[in-house]
């Protein structure tokens, strides 16, 4: 659409811009202010330069939930996407079949996120849980309490419960929207389930697609309750993703500092990323 | 091939399905029960853990709670982000695009970021411990959600109609209001369902912001759980009952929920 130059145009943003400056602008300068000092209790700060970004940046335990972050995102994407994909891909497009679908699958993105850590703890839990007991009888020594493995698992599995519905949503929408004639030019030529999937289908949910990948990577890049409610971030550290160990560290030990220099950092790279994304995505608007 | 093709769906929903049965089949058996035995169903169905919640008014309280401020949010939020929509998808004015850009990056930034700065902001301005506070705090990530899909929807409709309106001699509130909002109803529906559905599952700055008064029911199960040992029992009906809102409002739109995820806006 063209639009029309309008300076006046600001007046209609003032509400918005106001309220989201005064939540993130002046918080965030709180977080700029505490990661260039150090507290000393009652209010009375010192300038501390560099110090706290240079601490983090070299610290061990930073590179670690780094570590399990960008594992635990990869990962999640790599199961998430193409099942999604799949799923949408099956579903009837007519008839009572989709008011049905539609409202199952978003049933999990309506649970608040400590509820759905909450259900998948008891739902996991080897005595009393289904997942757990059903594991354990056919011979799985499955404990998600105890060990590591069994911990990332359930994790894993517990997002993707959570998650993999906003993908088939937003494929399923994709899906639908092109048009019967391109199906019918593809069974004229002959083109294989594949061919028609890879050639046809792909390139019109591309849109959908960067937006579901854009979206699950900045969710899950920020996870925090979920996983938090369910393994504690344990055991030991196994499971503490990078929100995990900041509030850790920022509310638990009151290690403003370094807390607040780890924020910033942690911010950037989301940032970034999206910044990349969110450039492709603006591309692929403008081509299409 | 062709004959199978409904087992995927039906498999995955019978996956989505089971933790959520889990969790309706504790909440009617006693804490000792679920300890004690593994059972598919309730050996002995008892509704002793929702009564107690639907009387104790630490429980209900905590639906009244989360329930006022989820409200209070999606008003502010659709309020503030429908002239700002229109701006961003009909005029060009100085940093829109950088403008459009920042209000992203709030949906970007990580809760946990905001948590302590954002209790000691609203503590110092009195809001500490009100609806208000939480209400406000989540306009940070559904503000820009709410620019974005209305962004979409508004971008959709000629800008032909806003021309003919006034044409026909209507002021700009009355074509905004008498016109233009009736026009994009089904999208401030899924703006609203989307606002409704993020401030309703967010709980780590809700609880940062809120101590007794305003204290939302993920909250409230958290402590009960932790100080009276495991109420499991209890904490299942809990967690039952925050589905049910969610499910209403599903309900209410499933229609729209496919066009709206069809603008490729969310």
């Amino acid at each position: 659409m063209n639009k029309t130059i309008n300076q006046k145009a600001w007046y209609f943003v003032i509400p918005v811009f106001v309220l989201v400056a005064f939540n993130a602008a002046i918080p965030l300068m709180t977080v700029v202010n505490y990661s260039f000092q150090e507290t000393f209790g009652n209010n009375v700060f010192a300038w501390e330069g560099t110090r706290w970004f240079k601490q983090i940046l070299l610290s061990e335990r930073f590179h670690a939930a780094l570590g399990r972050q960008f594992a635990f995102t990869f990962i999640i994407l790599l199961i998430q996407i193409p099942l999604g994909i799949a799923i949408a891909l099956t579903m009837p497009k007519k008839g009572w079949g989709v008011p049905v679908c539609l409202i199952l699958m978003s049933m999990p993105l309506l649970i608040p996120w400590n509820v759905v850590g909450a259900m998948w703890n008891i739902f996991a839990l080897p005595d009393i849980g289904f997942l757990g007991y059903t594991l354990n009888s056919v011979g799985f020594d499955y404990n998600f309490t105890q060990q590591p493995g069994d911990a990332w698992f359930t994790t894993i599995l517990m997002d993707v419960w959570h998650w993999t519905s906003l993908v088939v949503l937003l494929s399923y929408a994709g899906l639908n929207s092109i048009q019967p004639a391109y199906y019918q030019a593809a069974e004229i030529d002959g083109a294989s389930r594949w061919a028609t999937f890879r050639y046809i289908e792909l390139p019109k949910m591309k849109k959908v697609l960067t937006l579901a990948i854009l979206l699950r990577f900045m969710d899950s890049f920020m996870i925090y309750t979920e996983p938090f409610v369910l393994t504690g971030g344990g055991p030991g550290n196994t499971t503490a993703f990078l929100s995990i160990d900041l509030v850790k560290m920022a509310l638990g030990q009151f290690d403003l500092g370094p807390a607040a220099a780890m924020s910033l950092i942690y911010f950037f790279i989301v940032l970034l990323v999206c910044w990349v994304f969110y450039n492709l995505m603006m591309k692929n608007e403008a081509q299409s | 091939m062709k004959k199978y093709k409904w087992l995927v769906p039906t498999l995955y929903i019978i996956f989505l399905m089971l933790p959520i049965y889990w969790l309706i089949n504790m909440s009617f058996k006693t804490t000792t029960e679920i300890i004690n035995t593994y059972s598919l169903w309730p050996q002995k169905f008892t509704l002793e853990n929702y009564v107690k919640i639907f009387t104790d008014s630490t429980w209900y309280m905590g639906y009244v709670n989360s329930i006022t401020y989820t409200v209070f949010n999606t008003v502010i939020s659709v309020a503030a982000a429908l002239p700002a929509a229109y701006a961003f998808s009909r005029y060009k004015f100085l940093g829109d695009k950088h403008l459009f850009f920042w209000l992203l990056t709030n949906r970007m930034a990580p809760p946990a970021v905001f948590a302590l700065p954002f209790f000691q902001f609203y503590s110092s301005v009195n809001l500490f411990d009100t609806h208000i506070a939480v209400a406000l705090s989540h306009c940070l990530f559904n503000i820009p959600l709410a620019v974005w899909i209305l962004e979409g929807f508004m971008s959709a409709v000629p800008k032909e109609l806003d021309e003919t309106a006034y044409v026909d001699g209507y002021s700009f509130g009355r074509f905004f209001f008498k016109i233009f909002v009736p026009t994009i109803a089904a999208g401030i529906g899924i703006t609203m369902f989307f606002c409704f559905m993020f401030s309703w599952v967010e709980l780590l700055l809700a609880k940062t912001l809120t101590a007794t008064e305003a204290k939302p029911i993920a909250a409230t199960m958290t402590r009960t759980a932790s100080t009276s040992g495991y109420e499991l029992g209890l904490l299942a009906a809990a967690g039952t009952l925050t589905i049910i809102p969610g499910a209403i409002v599903i309900y209410f739109v499933k229609d729209y929920i496919a066009k709206g995820f069809a603008m490729g806006r969310v």
